[in-house]
């Protein structure tokens, strides 16, 4: 290689490495602002603001969704398998929302304690079968 | 270039001359054609009519087959045109400048095409057309880049200038990169994390895997038939003075 492409080449190096480092350093200063939603642990500890509106993702448990008015009143608990935080909603949820599935809800925490959302997104995860395929995986699940 | 085997430095050299390549695209082209044709039938028929229904998204998971192919190319052909972009710095290729400019738009169009489908299949899935998690919104910016690319490159009237300045900005923009594939595993977004590229096997069922990936390769396919075409183009509007298309123009009159 000609020395000025050699030098060429460092240049672009050194710009790309440069990049990423101010990249990365950038990042890291905006990590808690890029994360979507609060897990279901970090409200139990307190980290999620308590007067004001934020996401909350996490499991619905099982056996936990009720409708306890004849209205669209849903309530639920969500759980990151460590800590449940008791959820209410009242609308149309999306396809996917259904026990055991991850969602991510907006809302507050209110006086009780309780997550009222305003709005609930399904958060669908990343596997993909047949039915068969997962009816199969799921009993010996069931028996252990 | 002690270190590159001389044919292939000598193939490189050639296949770098305007009129060699030129005649090279419109070889290739017809072939890369119906290889993206039997792709594109095969990949089809497997995602849309033999690969099963999902256990939990029924048949609207099928959009698979359009968005992930297409988000997977805007990656690539930005890494393309980043390479391109360090090989016209470096070595003042005229071919690589040409190469990097003709994928802009395309890469564009795969991108657009990305956000699109994943925002038709947003809305009934997690029931919302868009949000603002970190996937989603760092491939919005791979969307400006390349629009940015594309701008850049029109308003600089002086076209080897113009390039220059381009493959700067394609250099830059590759930090996003990295940060669009690994967007899902740094931080809780609501697009679900990787199913294909995990190191462990791809939680996917392989019924669904194969037409994804036909569909992957058919893609790239289309990437070079387009790419080729553009290039030709481009070549055709900077050379118009050169004694090869001169030469060409009277062939075909």
């Amino acid at each position: 290689m000609k020395p000025i492409r050699k030098q060429r080449l460092f240049l672009i190096i050194l710009m790309l490495a440069g990049l990423g480092l101010a990249a990365t350093f950038a990042l890291k200063a905006f990590n808690e602002n890029l994360m979507y939603f609060f897990s279901t642990s970090d409200v139990a500890a307190g980290k999620a603001p308590t007067n004001a509106v934020f996401r909350l993702g996490g499991m619905v448990v099982k056996g936990s969704v009720e409708r306890p008015n004849a209205d669209l009143l849903v309530r639920f608990k969500l759980s990151d398998f460590e800590k449940e935080v008791t959820v209410e909603y009242s609308g149309i949820l999306p396809d996917l929302f259904r026990e055991g599935q991850g969602i991510v809800a907006k809302g507050a925490l209110d006086s009780r304690g309780v997550f009222v959302a305003e709005e609930v997104l399904a958060k669908h995860d990343e596997n993909y079968m047949p039915p068969e395929v997962a009816g199969s995986l799921k009993k010996p699940a069931a028996q252990p | 270039m002690s270190w590159i085997p001389a044919p292939v430095s000598r193939f490189f050299h050639r296949t770098s001359s305007p009129p060699y390549f030129y005649a090279l695209a419109d070889r290739f082209i017809p072939w890369l054609t119906v290889i993206f044709l039997v792709l594109l039938g095969a990949g089809l028929y497997g995602g849309l009519y033999l690969a099963p229904t999902d256990y939990q998204q029924g048949d609207s998971y099928r959009i698979i087959y359009i968005h992930v192919p297409a988000a997977w190319m805007s990656l690539f052909i930005y890494v393309l045109m980043a390479v391109m972009g360090g090989i016209a710095l470096i070595w003042r290729m005229k071919l690589a400048e040409v190469m990097l400019i003709s994928s802009a738009p395309i890469g564009a169009g795969f991108t657009f095409v990305a956000l699109v489908t994943g925002s038709l299949w947003g809305k009934p899935m997690w029931g919302t057309w868009w949000v603002w998690d970190a996937r989603l919104t760092s491939e919005l910016i791979l969307l400006f880049l390349y629009m940015g690319v594309i701008s850049l490159y029109g308003a600089i009237e002086e076209k080897r200038a113009a390039a220059r300045a381009v493959s700067i900005l394609a250099l830059v923009g590759v930090v996003n990169i990295p940060i669009i594939h690994y967007s899902v595993q740094w931080w809780n977004t609501l697009h679900q994390g990787p199913t294909v590229s995990k190191m462990d096997k791809p939680s996917i069922h392989v019924s669904m895997l194969v037409p994804l990936l036909l569909m992957a390769v058919a893609f790239k396919f289309y990437y070079l038939i387009a790419v080729l075409q553009a290039a030709k183009l481009e070549l055709l509007k900077r050379e118009t003075s050169s004694q090869w298309v001169k030469a060409l123009l009277e062939k075909q009159a």
